[in-house]
C-alpha cells in the first residue's frame, strides 16, 4: 500500500513526467502522452484527498530532509481539495484547447499545461515560503509561455504585459520573504507561524508579501493588467488563468494571512482587505456590465469574483474561510466554463462583439446550457457552488455583525444577474441573416458544459468538499 | 551602523528604484531591466542578512535562496526578452506590409 506522502510526490511527478514525454515523443504521441498523464494525476489527486479525509493531514520532508533546513510538503484539507479542482478542471479546459487552437499551437499547449499543472500541484502542498515563491514563478513563467502559444501580437503584447506585472509581483514577496527570515530564522509556514509577532519588520514584511501577491491575483486597484491580457490571451489560455493560475497566488495570500500572519491581522487590516474585495467586486461587476465585447464581460466578471475572496480577511472566522474557499473552487469551475463556451462563440461566428451572440442558443445549445449554468453560479443562485459559497460569507458577515459586507454580496450579486442575462438574453434573438454559424466538435460543446455541471454539483452535494476543507483548519 | 545594515538598506533602495522604472517606463526592454535591478536588490537583501549569525559564521540559507534567485532572474529575464524580439520583428513585418512597395507609389491598384 503507498503511503499517503508519496501520493503527494506522485501528484507533482506524474504531470512533470508527463510533460517532459510529450515533449519527446514528437506530433502523433502528444495527446496520449498528456491523456495517461492527466489520469494519473488525477488519480493520485484523488487519492490524496481520499486520505486527507481519512487520516488527517499529511506530511513530507523532501529528501529526508526536515524543516528548518529542509523543505516541509504539507497536505491539509484545502491543498486537497485545490488538488482535485486543478485536477478535474484543468484537463477539461485543454480538451477544449486541443480543438480551439491550431495543431502546432496544441502541440505546445499540453506540455506547458502539464509544466503549469505540476508548478500548481507543488504550491498548493508547500509549507515553505521560499519555495512557494519559486513554485509562483514556475507557474508564471508557464503561464507567460501559454499566452503567447499563437506567436500573433495581440498574444505577445498580452504575455509581456502579464510578466512584468507578475515580475515585480514576485520581487515583492521575496523581498516580504526575506524580511521575515532575516526577523525570525526560518521560512517553514508552521515555524514562521509560532515565531510571528505583531510589530514593525512584520508588518513591513507582510505589507510586500500582500502587495506581491494581490499584484499576481490580481485585486482592485492594481487589477490593470487583467482586462487586455485576458482579453488578448488565446480563450482555453485566459479559462486556465481565470480559473486556476490566478487562484495560485490567492492560495499563497489566504495561507499566510490564516496561519503566519494571524497575529498582525487585526481589524483595521481587515477591513481594508475587505474595503478594496468590495470596492473590486462593485467596479468589476459596473465595468463588466458596460462591455461592449463578450470576451472582456467576461474578463471583468473575474475582477469582480476576485473581489468577494478577500471578504474573508474581515470577517477571518472559519465559516468564512469554508466559504471563500468554496468561492475559489466554484468560480474555477463556472468562470472556466463560461471562457470556453466564449471559445466556442468566437470559433463559431468569428465575431467577437457582444452582439455576435444573436439566436446562438437555437443553434449552440450545449454552449449556452453551460454559459447559463455557470453563470447561475457566478450570480449565486441555488443550487449552485457559488450561492453555497456566497450563503456562508453572508451567514459570516451578520453572525459577525458587519452587515455592511451582506450588501456587497447582494449587490455584487445582482449586478452579476445584469451581466449573465445580458448575455443570455441576445442569444434567445432571432439569428440576423447573413450569419453562418460553423459547426464546431462535440467535445468542445461538452467540455464548458461539464464543468458547469461541476459548479451546480457543487452545490448540490456540498457535504463533500466542506468536511475536506474543514480538516486541518487553524481556525 | 553595522556594514551588513548598509548592505541591506542599499539593497531596499535598488529594489525601490528598479520598481519606479518598471511602472514609469514604457519601453520594454527598459521595462525589463527595471525588474532586473529590482531583483538585484532584493538579492543584495538576502545576501545581507546571512551576515546576521552571532557567531560570525555567515548563515548559508539566504545563499542557497540567492542562487535559486538568480536562476529565476535569468530564465525570466531570457523570456521576456525573446518575447520583446519576437514582438519587435513582428511590428516591423506588419509596417512593411502596410506600406506599399518602392517604385509603386502613387499607382491604383
Amino acid at each position: 500500500m503507498m503511503g499517503g506522502t508519496a501520493l503527494m510526490a506522485w501528484s507533482v511527478a506524474l504531470p512533470l513526467i508527463g510533460a517532459v514525454l510529450s515533449l519527446l515523443v514528437g506530433r502523433a504521441g502528444v495527446r496520449l502522452v498528456a491523456g495517461v498523464a492527466s489520469v494519473a494525476t488525477l488519480i493520485a489527486s484523488s487519492l490524496v484527498a481520499w486520505e486527507v479525509s481519512t487520516q488527517g493531514v499529511l506530511r513530507q520532508q523532501l529528501g529526508g530532509w526536515g524543516a528548518p533546513l529542509g523543505i516541509e510538503w504539507r497536505a491539509d484539507g484545502l491543498a486537497a481539495l485545490m488538488l482535485l479542482t486543478i485536477a478535474v478542471v484543468g484537463p477539461l479546459i485543454s480538451v477544449h484547447a486541443l480543438d480551439h487552437l491550431g495543431d502546432r499551437e496544441d502541440r505546445e499547449f499540453l506540455p506547458l499545461w502539464l509544466f503549469i499543472w505540476c508548478a500548481l500541484n507543488a504550491l498548493v502542498l508547500s509549507a515553505d515560503a521560499f519555495n512557494l515563491y519559486v513554485t509562483l514563478e514556475l507557474t508564471t513563467l508557464g503561464a507567460v509561455s501559454l499566452i503567447v502559444v499563437r506567436r500573433d501580437l495581440p498574444g505577445l503584447d498580452a504575455g509581456l504585459r502579464y510578466l512584468l506585472f507578475a515580475l515585480p509581483g514576485s520581487l515583492c514577496y521575496l523581498l516580504g520573504i526575506a524580511f521575515l527570515y532575516g526577523a525570525y530564522a526560518t521560512l517553514d509556514v508552521g515555524m514562521l507561524a509560532q515565531r510571528v509577532q505583531s510589530g514593525p519588520v512584520t508588518w513591513v514584511a507582510a505589507g510586500l508579501v500582500t502587495v506581491g501577491l494581490c499584484l499576481k491575483t490580481p485585486l482592485f486597484p492594481l487589477h490593470v493588467w487583467l482586462p487586455p491580457t485576458y482579453t488578448g490571451a488565446p480563450t482555453p489560455v485566459t479559462a486556465l488563468l481565470s480559473a486556476l493560475i490566478s487562484k495560485g497566488s490567492f492560495y499563497v495570500l489566504l495561507r499566510l494571512w490564516l496561519e503566519v500572519f494571524a497575529p498582525v491581522l487585526d481589524a483595521e487590516v481587515g477591513q481594508l482587505l475587505g474595503l478594496l474585495g468590495a470596492v473590486a467586486v462593485l467596479w468589476g461587476s459596473v465595468l463588466a456590465l458596460s462591455q461592449t465585447q463578450l470576451k472582456r464581460v467576461v474578463a471583468y466578471s473575474s475582477v469582480a469574483q476576485i473581489g468577494y475572496m478577500f471578504l474573508v480577511f474581515p470577517m477571518a472566522t472559519s465559516g468564512a474561510r469554508a466559504g471563500v474557499i468554496y468561492l475559489v473552487v466554484s468560480h474555477a469551475a463556472a468562470k472556466a466554463s463560461m471562457f470556453v463556451a466564449v471559445g466556442n462563440i468566437h470559433q463559431a461566428v468569428g465575431i467577437t462583439e457582444l452582439g455576435g451572440v444573436q439566436g446562438l442558443a437555437y443553434r449552440m445549445p450545449f454552449t449556452f446550457l453551460a454559459m447559463a449554468l455557470g453563470g447561475i453560479s457566478l450570480i449565486g443562485i441555488p443550487p449552485s457552488g457559488g450561492f453555497i459559497a456566497k450563503w456562508l460569507l453572508l451567514n459570516e458577515s451578520i453572525g459577525t455583525q458587519q452587515w455592511w459586507w451582506a450588501l456587497v454580496l447582494l449587490g455584487g450579486s445582482l449586478l452579476a444577474a445584469a451581466y449573465v442575462f445580458r448575455i443570455l438574453r441576445g442569444s434567445f434573438l432571432p439569428l440576423p441573416p447573413g450569419v453562418t454559424v460553423r459547426s464546431i466538435p462535440l467535445g468542445n460543446e461538452l467540455a464548458p458544459l461539464a464543468l458547469a455541471l461541476i459548479a451546480l454539483l457543487l452545490g448540490l452535494v456540498p457535504w463533500f468538499p466542506l468536511d475536506l476543507l474543514a480538516v486541518g483548519a487553524s481556525r | 551602523m553595522n556594514p551588513w545594515a548598509v548592505y541591506a538598506l542599499s539593497g531596499v533602495a535598488m529594489f525601490s528604484v528598479g520598481l519606479v522604472g518598471l511602472f514609469s517606463h514604457q519601453h520594454v526592454v527598459k521595462r525589463i531591466l527595471a525588474s532586473n535591478i529590482a531583483g538585484s536588490g532584493v538579492l543584495i537583501v538576502l545576501v545581507a542578512l546571512a551576515r546576521r549569525a552571532p557567531s560570525g559564521v555567515p548563515d548559508p540559507v539566504p545563499h542557497a535562496l540567492v542562487l535559486t534567485g538568480i536562476v529565476v532572474s535569468v530564465s525570466s529575464t531570457a523570456l521576456g526578452v525573446a518575447l520583446a524580439r519576437r514582438m519587435a520583428r513582428l511590428r516591423a513585418d506588419a509596417a512593411r506590409a502596410s506600406e506599399p512597395p518602392p517604385g509603386s507609389g502613387g499607382e491604383g491598384p
